[in-house]
């Protein structure tokens, strides 16, 4: 993109406005449909998984018997019944469908059994009987690391001689700690319905992220071109990552079903099973150097951040690419030497989940802080302020792209402004000094995180927009609804090109069928990507509309204006939208177009981990208090001020929905959420009862959100607006830092749940 | 299989089913009532709750035979876009949701939530159990504690209900 026309004014109904949802409606009153809830077509079959039990080993062929010998079951399929490659794999290769000889993690889809009625399907996988002879397996990231496991070579960022510094610098500390994973827990779990057709067409309804990669990986699997498979997902009950690679293969294997039955073919995991064979959040081990001066400026940093990528690739580079990228957050450390090991364990392969190693990257600093903090007797808030990148330190990342100083201070400015964060610490010294067994403390994150998907050829998108002859409008885009609201948001956009009012804009499911070759809805990037693609194709038929006008009135095609749901010239001269739309049509001027947008400017030096691959920085800060039982290690966040910037926020509505709820999530994965494997590598945290998920009595009773004001854009974003949905799940961090604030302790592993909070108050 | 008759929604439903069909299933799969989703099927998720004789209750965790002659209020039966119930305006005012899929269980919990503070049902954080319960919002994330919704929307959902229980959000 060369230019872009110049963003319309905020109107009350257009850009810039709270309106609500889409869905909003039809989510209050249960008719929005979600796949499941979709009527079901005639002769519908239903899919189970048969997973294997255990984590590694070498499977002998499976015998079916078992299943077919029960009633209702159609097929058994396993890996000799892909017509195309066994292979699922996102950006890798030989991730496969179904095991085949050998099993990797415990949970792995070993076949896929078909039957009459869902009931049956699970019958009959539950009736299977696997026989695998175990081998050893890596189920800890010391041992891959020991063992030099990885699913890809290390990598490493650096700057100046790290080495060298730490030996010249006045002090010197190392750490370690750890940070556990993630269960998406979409409340929607992991569900696909295939459908076949004529000539080898496959249509697959799927709770997806990603519908270009479940066509292209149902092609695969089916051996057919991608253009027999046409993928489609109105919306999903929550997404968070946990769809953008994993929904693939469960639509793969729907679609498997239905080409070997003929018949359509549902598969919805069950919870065990979504929570057994889908990938988490990765958990992290970090071993790191510090050498700092007195005042508490961090000279050098040596660091490994070993992250558990489960035993196959997936999409790994990419999270550590993230992790590295943010592991000194919004600080400037002037020597660094950052590695980053992609661990390969037996475990199921670890994914997307929003942040996407950003959050676990950013935790590297802050540990650091807290510990130069500590060492040096002052506050980790003045330690951090004293290495935010800009102003009398480096703006460069160590990679080389500049971040912003001026909007890391002012966010953290205000943060603390809205928290009284003084006038706090003395109340908190206070309540500390005369209750002898609950504890308050007090913790700040401010956060810099990049924007642009790390693989530079994913920064693109596409639209296709149409004009009736009535003047409704049809909106379709590559962007995928997951309750983030980027449907409205890009409807925003459509409706302020056009002039028209927002309802105006006729929504419609995301399909590989309209819009074609597309990237996930991810990495924070939707409505900047199909922000614009939309605006490109809305401008250029409304350029060939205001053509049609400026001749209809003899007037220059610039005088012609479109707003209110009129088109106007100077004072005088007026129409119908859809009065021109009409006249369009019947002068034979086309009403379709599709859009198309790439990020500008991004690059990035894959030999040299050097570039610009962000096309820019979010920022957010936050000040939380957290209260701590110190003879349980029970704790509770009271209060949370939250900064976040959103640039010119497109509809600030969804967007502080987007900040608290990314804050609630990123408290869950710091403070009460564990994943457990047992010592056979079997995940034994298998549903909420379990496993802890936030809820309504975990969100702190103070939970103030505010968007970062009179702060548009720099980079020339849709109406200068930036991303939101991970950025603000990295202020959660604030609670872990408060809890160690508040117990005073040095290492606390996360998430910080109340054995390891106890444990930490009694020294280990 | 079993004869059941339900009300559901004000209207007397006549089903067939196999007895050991759970009321969601029964709801979802024979009434084609979709509003109530399968979020978890283990009573852990809270997406199914629907009310029955006015009481809320996890509908995957109960069959439908042991309701026979009973009134079952789904989502469905509170209102409907064009004729919302105060609680369902209120989730749209407050964007008490995000992807969507708990609303309808929020929805319906937030109700009986209300129903059960006004008759004096004490709660885990009801301080005097003689007295009448308050409307705190600790009493309401309490009793909301039930239905989890995994966008975090949980302060829009208690302004919500805060609102139709007619106090200042």
């Amino acid at each position: 993109m060369t230019a872009h026309p110049a963003p319309p004014q905020a109107a009350a109904r257009g850009m810039g406005a709270a309106l609500r949802q889409d869905s909003a409606l039809k989510h209050a009153t249960g008719e929005a449909r979600f796949l499941d809830d979709l009527p079901e077509p005639p002769g519908l079959l239903h899919a189970a998984l048969a997973l294997s039990p255990v984590a590694h080993g070498r499977l002998a062929p499976l015998d079916p018997a078992p299943a077919l010998a029960l009633p209702g079951i159609v097929a058994v399929l396993r890996p000799g019944d892909i017509p195309g490659r066994n292979d699922i794999a996102s950006a890798g290769s030989n991730e496969p469908l179904l095991a085949e000889g050998m099993v990797e993690h415990a949970g792995q889809p070993l076949a896929i059994v078909v039957g009459m009625t869902r009931d049956a399907a699970l019958a009959g996988a539950a009736a299977l009987r696997p026989e695998i002879a175990p081998l050893p397996a890596i189920l800890s990231l010391e041992e891959a690391i020991a063992r030099e496991a990885w699913v890809m070579p290390p990598q490493e960022i650096r700057r100046g001689d790290a080495a060298a510094a730490l030996a010249a610098a006045p002090h010197r500390l190392a750490g370690e700690f750890r940070a556990g994973g993630q269960e998406h827990f979409y409340l929607e779990g992991q569900i696909a319905l295939a459908l076949p057709g004529e000539d080898g067409e496959m249509t697959i309804h799927s709770s997806t992220q990603h519908p270009t990669e479940v066509q292209h990986i149902a092609a695969r699997v089916l051996g057919c071109p991608f253009s027999r498979v046409t993928a489609v997902t109105r919306r999903m009950g929550g997404g968070f990552g946990g769809k953008e690679s994993n929904a693939s293969w469960v639509a793969a294997a729907a679609a498997l079903a239905a080409r070997h039955t003929g018949r359509p073919v549902k598969l919805r995991l069950s919870r065990k099973a979504d929570m057994a064979a889908t990938g988490k959040r990765h958990p992290f081990l970090y071993r790191w150097q510090a050498g700092f001066d007195g005042t508490g400026r961090i000279l050098a940093l040596d660091a490994t951040l070993a992250a558990d990528a489960g035993h196959s690739l997936d999409l790994t580079a990419g999270v550590v690419f993230r992790a590295i990228t943010h592991a000194l957050g919004c600080c400037d450390v002037p020597d660094v030497a950052l590695r980053a090991l992609a661990c390969r364990t037996n475990t199921v392969s670890h994914t997307a989940f929003r942040g996407f190693g950003g959050p676990q990257g950013a935790l590297l600093i802050e540990d650091v802080v807290h510990r130069v903090a500590g060492a040096l007797g002052q506050p980790p808030e003045a330690v951090r302020a004293r290495n935010f990148a800009g102003g009398e330190n480096g703006a460069e990342t160590p990679y080389g792209q500049a971040l912003e100083g001026a909007l890391i201070r002012r966010v953290w400015a205000e943060a603390q402004r809205d928290a009284d964060w003084s006038a706090r610490r003395r109340e908190i010294a206070a309540f500390n000094a005369a209750h002898p067994t609950l504890r308050r403390g007090l913790g700040s994150m401010v956060l810099a995180f990049g924007i642009s998907f790390g693989q530079m050829h994913m920064n693109q998108a596409g639209a296709l927009v149409h004009v009736y002859t009535d003047g409704s409008i049809r909106l379709n885009h590559g962007g995928t609804e997951m309750g983030q609201g980027l449907f409205i948001k890009v409807a925003q956009v459509v409706a302020s090109v056009f002039g028209v009012d927002v309802d105006r804009i006729a929504l419609s499911a995301t399909s590989t069928a309209e819009v074609p070759n597309t990237s996930p809805t991810a990495a924070s990037t939707g409505s900047d990507l199909n922000g614009w693609a939309a605006h490109a194709a809305a401008s250029a038929i409304r350029g060939r509309m205001a053509a049609v006008a400026a001749a209809e009135w003899g007037v220059p095609a610039e005088e012609i204006a479109f707003a209110e749901g009129q088109v106007t010239a100077g004072g005088n001269r007026a129409m119908e939208f859809g009065e021109l739309a009409r006249l369009a049509y019947m002068q034979r001027v086309s009403l379709s177009a599709t859009g198309f947008y790439r990020t500008p400017d991004i690059h990035w030096d894959r030999a040299a981990m050097r570039g610009e691959p962000f096309f820019y920085f979010s920022y957010g800060a936050a000040a939380v208090e957290v209260a701590v039982d110190l003879l349980t290690g029970e704790h509770r966040c009271l209060a949370a001020h939250l900064v976040q910037d959103c640039g010119r926020s497109l509809n600030p509505a969804v967007d502080l929905g987007q900040v608290e709820g990314a804050f609630v999530q990123g408290l869950g994965w710091l403070t009460c959420e564990e994943l457990w494997w047992d010592a056979e590598g079997r995940l034994r945290t298998l549903g909420p009862s379990t496993y802890k998920i936030p809820g309504s009595r975990d969100v702190p009773p103070v939970l103030r959100v505010r968007l970062l004001e009179g702060a548009p854009a720099r980079s020339e974003t849709i109406f200068r607006s930036k991303a939101v949905g991970e950025p603000p799940l990295l202020l959660a961090t604030a609670v872990w830092n408060a809890l160690k604030d508040a117990i005073g302790t040095d290492r606390l592993d996360a998430p910080a749940t109340p054995e390891r909070v106890l444990m930490a108050i009694r020294g280990g | 299989m079993s004869r059941v008759t339900l009300r559901v929604n004000g209207e007397e439903r006549s089903l067939e089913l196999d007895p050991r069909t759970t009321l969601l299933d029964a709801l979802r799969e024979q009434l084609q009532l979709t509003g109530s989703k399968k979020g978890c099927d283990h009573g852990q998720c809270g997406a199914c709750t629907v009310m029955v004789e006015g009481r809320r209750i996890y509908s995957c965790l109960t069959l439908a035979v042991m309701h026979d002659g009973e009134a079952v209020t789904t989502i469905e039966g509170l209102g409907r876009p064009d004729a919302l119930h105060p609680m369902q305006a209120a989730f749209v005012k407050h964007d008490g949701y995000q992807c969507g899929y708990c609303t309808p269980g929020q929805i319906c919990a937030s109700v009986a939530t209300l129903q059960e503070i006004e008759a004096g049902i004490p709660s885990h954080v009801t301080a005097d159990l003689t007295a009448a319960p308050q409307l705190t919002a600790e009493e309401i994330r309490e009793r909301m504690s039930g239905n989890i919704c995994r966008c975090g929307a949980y302060s829009n959902i208690v302004e919500a209900i805060t609102e139709v229980a007619g106090r200042p959000a």
